[in-house]
């Protein structure tokens, strides 16, 4: 195959990045109205947590599962006061300890599953919708009926299973979290491809003699790449959603490992009962606030970047909001 | 209209061909993830006092020492005939927990899904109705906090709010201890076995008991529902017909609510499908937070007993449950509207 010198010399891999960066974020500074504002807001709260979760070591008056300071135990299920804005828990523990170190535990899950769920789906969504044939029939068959299956539950069995094996740490969860996201980028990916595949100027590549993947990683790669930001922002959503959901019923992360608002929600229940909220109300907001911020940021990506898609007349394009709608069957 | 008929035939017919591999499909990943599995099932299932012989004959009398193949055979052909297994640590079979449990989980759903469709649609009309007014963001605003708060979270302050403090509500179980005696169980559907009888004074009891778990519940998945109707109000305001009918000099009242809400409502049949299976995982957290005793309630108890014929044959049943549901609306569809033959 003789193609020219210019396709075949691979590109370093800091322009890649990049490239893919700045065409991820060109939208972006378009954007106008009622997204800009949801971009905004978003932005601000998941960077705000961001900073608590960085912060933490700084910020956090306590160990997340420190009880006792200068040699006196805090007291037990203590209302919030001065000395413990957000109470204590039934173990004598600081919430509002909890409560920041929690928020590094969430988001170093949220991080670890999405770039699985990614690595994985995104090359097998291009591959087979560039190649098609009988392997895309089939992973489209697998993916489908995965994604037909009830996510949380798909979660819950694989965090049991793992939990025999690799113990109950950050990587079970994130490993039982990205397996519910995998179809989705294998599907969204690979729709894509396939009404790609015919633009004039991947036709165009492949004339030129370049290989099939140089052709997937130059042309169709970046293209594609410009429908991740939202739909990962999205199920950084719903991951911790996921988390915080396998926390609660513990198969999450091991309570002596690190702090997870779940869990603590799960502990609170039967506090709640005495009617002691503070246990409960403090990780449950943080749950619903970075939740709140993340689908404002997706949200508002999707806004901003669909315009974007429209005009380049790719085929229907339905983001989720929520993972089990993404496939809405127009009347 | 023959043509018509054949052509709905046709389509049923070839929508449960293409169901039937990913059934398929379903049950293999199901036995291979169960299988595949580090650890060894049986001994997990027993805790770890139990000597090696009796392990051997209960793998033995479960047939987990034949050859894998053979295993999925017999696992394949069981299910075909209905037979889902049994627990291994209480020796139930799996049919039995969705007969009893089952019902308690159809009843949560059911309201939690009537709660949700009134709250979506309603939101969702005047948001898309009201667009871009304060009306409209507000109604997004509620659809978003909606959908990230926990469903345990919810009902944990539901019951702090309504069961501790304002004593208005129970916060668990299905009914108090009276009408459990007292209510004669024809279906385990509560409020049906009470309706039938006539038995209004425990009718009342039940329904107390339903409020917060199906509200919670519903709440929490009402924002799939907003989000959906809103755009497709939109979109229809955007149609030629509406604009038609604006031309013919209908009012602006009776195009917005006599021609547009009932076209944008079509997608809620759909929408009911596609909702079905996060519902059933919400039931789960529901279930749990509400001491509901229903299938996701039993199945986190196996999962704690590491029981892992019981967790399998549930997991199967709620797949196919959502697969069937798919199929139903995919037909329901078909029916009211003769456009939907793929």
């Amino acid at each position: 195959m003789a193609a020219p010198a210019e396709l075949r010399t691979p590109l370093p891999v800091s322009r890649v990045l990049w490239r893919g960066t700045r065409r991820m974020l060109a939208p972006v500074a378009g954007a106008g109205g009622f997204a800009k504002v949801m971009l905004l807001v978003g932005a601000g709260i998941t960077a705000f947590f961001v900073l608590v979760a960085l912060l933490a070591p700084v910020i956090s008056p306590y160990a997340f599962d420190q009880y006792s300071s200068g040699g006196h135990r805090f007291a037990q299920l203590a209302a919030p006061s001065s000395g413990h804005p957000m109470g204590t828990t039934v173990q004598s523990t600081d919430v509002l300890a909890r409560v920041i170190w929690g928020t590094q535990t969430e988001l170093k899950v949220v991080v670890v599953s999405l770039a699985f769920a990614l690595a994985v789906g995104v090359p097998l969504g291009l591959v087979s919708g560039y190649f098609s044939g009988p392997l895309d029939r089939a992973l489209v068959l697998l993916m489908d009926a995965l994604y037909a299956f009830p996510y949380l539950l798909l979660a819950i069995v694989i965090a049991f299973l793992l939990s025999n094996s690799i113990g109950k740490g950050v990587l079970t969860a994130a490993i039982a979290i990205s397996g519910a996201y995998i179809p989705l980028y294998f599907r969204v990916v690979r729709n894509h491809v396939i009404s790609l595949r015919e633009e004039p100027y991947v036709e165009a590549a492949r004339a030129l003699g370049a290989r099939p993947f140089t052709v997937i990683r130059r042309y169709v790669f970046y293209n594609v790449v410009q429908n991740v930001p939202p739909i990962a922002t999205l199920n950084a959503a719903d991951a911790i959603l996921t988390l915080a959901a396998l926390g609660f019923l513990g198969y999450g992360i091991q309570p002596t490992e690190a702090a997870e608002w779940g869990y603590d929600i799960q502990r609170a229940v039967s506090d709640a009962a005495s009617g002691i909220w503070w246990t409960g109300l403090f990780p449950g907001l943080a749950i619903v606030l970075l939740v709140t911020g993340l689908t404002l940021l997706g949200e508002g990506l999707n806004e901003t970047i669909n315009p974007v898609l429209r005009r380049r007349a790719v085929a229907k394009f339905e983001l989720p909001a929520v993972p089990p709608s993404a496939d809405i069957v127009e009347p | 209209m023959a043509g018509q008929g054949t052509s709905l035939r046709v389509y049923l017919i070839t929508r449960i061909a293409l169901v039937l591999p990913m059934v398929f499909i379903l049950l293999t990943f199901v036995f291979l993830l169960m299988r595949v599995a580090p650890g060894d099932p049986i001994s997990a299932s027993l805790g770890g006092h139990v000597p090696q012989p009796v392990i051997n004959q209960i793998k033995h009398q479960l047939g987990f020492d034949k050859p894998l193949y053979v295993q999925y055979g017999n696992y394949l052909w069981d299910i075909l005939r209905g037979n889902f297994g049994s627990t291994i640590t209480d020796r139930r079979p799996v049919s039995d927990i969705i007969l009893t449990n089952g019902a308690a989980t159809l009843e949560l759903t059911f309201f939690a899904m009537i709660v949700a469709v009134v709250v979506g649609v309603l939101v969702g009309l005047v948001a898309g109705r009201y667009r871009d007014t304060p009306l409209d963001v507000g109604g997004r605003l509620f659809g978003i906090v909606v959908y990230a708060t926990p469903v345990f979270f919810l009902g944990l302050m539901a019951q702090l709010l309504f069961g501790s403090t304002l004593g208005w509500l129970p916060t668990s179980d299905r009914a108090s201890p009276i009408t459990q005696a007292t209510l004669q169980t024809h279906t385990n559907i509560f409020t049906l076995d009470a309706i039938i009888d006539g038995n209004w004074g425990d009718l009342g009891d039940v329904v107390l008991h339903l409020i917060l778990p199906a509200t919670t519940l519903g709440l929490v998945t009402a924002g799939v529902f907003i989000r959906l109707i809103r755009v497709n109000v939109i979109r229809t305001l955007r149609d030629d017909y509406i604009e038609a009918a604006r031309a013919r000099g209908i009012g602006e009242r009776a195009v917005v609510y006599r021609h547009a809400f009932k076209n944008a409502l079509v997608p809620v049949i759909t929408v009911v499908g596609l909702t079905t299976a996060g519902l059933l995982g919400g039931a789960v957290l529901t279930e749990t937070t509400f001491n509901w005793p229903g299938i996701g309630h039993e199945l986190v108890l196996y999962l704690e007993n590491r029981d892992y014929t019981a967790v399998q044959g549930i997991i199967v049943v709620f797949g196919l449950v959502v697969v069937a549901v798919s199929v139903i609306i995919d037909f329901v569809n078909a029916f009211i509207d003769p456009r939907i033959r793929y």
